[in-house]
């Protein structure tokens, strides 16, 4: 920590901690999760979706983006954006576990954007009136985009899954594979209640109905079964991540780990 | 389940027509008429639309979509091009290029 006394008892110094912890939770669900669906660049199933997949990438890497320069800095350190991308190791990452699961298949990636689409979305709508003018600024675009991932990805979950043989299976399956990770975004500790007091984090009940009946509305169309929510698989936002992470971070901060400082 | 004779791999849906083709208009502002942009393929309307809006205005193109299924297009028959199109080219009285404009009204 630079730039200031860790031991003070300024609770406006405490905050900046707090919002810092938050900065890099979401930035990291999101450059993760953005990262993955990169992944599927020219690989997608048809020309169509070979464009919306990296499209919602962008979305969320620009979302990340804000995050890390926000972060940069309330840290005060001299960091920038692309080191806390490029130069910090996996146990450094507060990304939910969600975040980082492989792809699998078309089903299970279009499941998995739908529903952390279905999670943010509510979240960045109560963080547009926030008493913190770049948070709010970011939610009012945000909230648009993850608006329109929840359409992109859940007109697929419906038809997927209320399709073929073949493809109501694989929506099943993927549906087996995800709901263990649902629980951690709804997780909350010391920080995340500090940060609702501030009104720097909507009233977490309020983010569970709205997802709740995001995927309600959806999943019955889908012919999906009602969403059973377990403790499930977590350690995520403690820096506790699967070997997964590992392999993606190899590849994403391969240039700069092989030429550091190198810019395009 | 992952034995291939349980779970033949599907034919591809595109040629199998599920994916059907949709021509995409796009109107670039208000008060302008939708263009032609190109086509896609999608299962129905809402997926055309959507993949409309992925393929055609990732760099702020438009402010409202049509799609249309191709199958729904009659267009004019290539052979009768000539008698079609040709006999206009005599007629250049047809085009408004014959006024004196007054200095007043400046550039039409």
């Amino acid at each position: 920590m630079t730039g200031r006394d860790d031991l003070t008892d300024d609770p406006a110094v405490d905050l900046a901690d707090d919002l810092l912890a938050l900065l890099l939770r979401i930035g990291d669900d999101h450059l993760i999760l953005g990262h993955r669906l990169s992944e599927w660049c020219g690989h997608a199933p048809m020309l169509e979706e070979d464009l919306a997949l990296p499209n919602m990438a962008l979305d969320l890497i620009g979302t990340a983006r804000m995050c890390y320069g926000y972060a940069a800095e309330i840290e005060g350190g001299g960091r920038s954006e692309d080191d806390y991308a490029f130069l910090r190791d996996g146990t450094d990452f507060r990304h939910m576990l969600m975040a980082e699961r492989p792809n699998g298949d078309f089903a299970h990636t279009m499941l998995r954007q739908f529903l952390f689409a279905a999670w943010m979305h509510p979240l960045w709508d109560g963080l547009t009136g926030a008493p913190d003018a770049r948070l709010a600024d970011h939610a009012g675009k945000a909230v648009k985009e993850m608006a329109y991932h929840i359409r992109h990805s859940g007109e697929w979950v419906i038809r997927l899954g209320d399709g073929t043989t073949e493809s109501a299976h694989r929506m099943r399956a993927a549906l087996d594979d995800l709901v263990p990770y649902i629980g951690e975004m709804f997780e909350s500790d010391d920080t995340a209640a500090r940060l609702v007091a501030a009104g720097l984090l909507p009233d977490p009940t309020t983010v569970r109905a709205a997802f709740d009946s995001t995927v309600a509305r959806t999943f019955t169309m889908a012919q999906l079964p009602p969403l059973e929510i377990s403790t499930g698989i977590s350690g995520g936002r403690a820096g506790r991540h699967g070997e997964v992470l590992g392999h993606l971070l190899v590849e994403m901060q391969f240039m700069q780990r092989a030429y550091p400082g190198l810019t395009w | 389940m992952s034995d291939d004779a349980k779970n033949p791999k599907p034919e591809n849906p595109v040629s199998q027509n599920l994916m059907p083709l949709w021509e995409v208009f796009i109107r670039p502002r208000t008060g302008l008429a939708h263009s032609h942009v190109g086509s896609v393929h999608a299962s129905d309307e809402v997926m055309a639309v959507q993949a409309a809006r992925d393929v055609y205005t990732r760099r702020g193109e438009g402010v409202s979509i049509w799609v249309v299924p191709s199958a729904s297009i009659t267009a004019s028959d290539p052979d009768q091009r000539d008698e079609n199109f040709e006999p206009t080219a005599s007629k250049i009285y047809r085009h408004p290029s014959f006024y004196d404009i007054p200095d007043d009204v400046g550039h039409m």
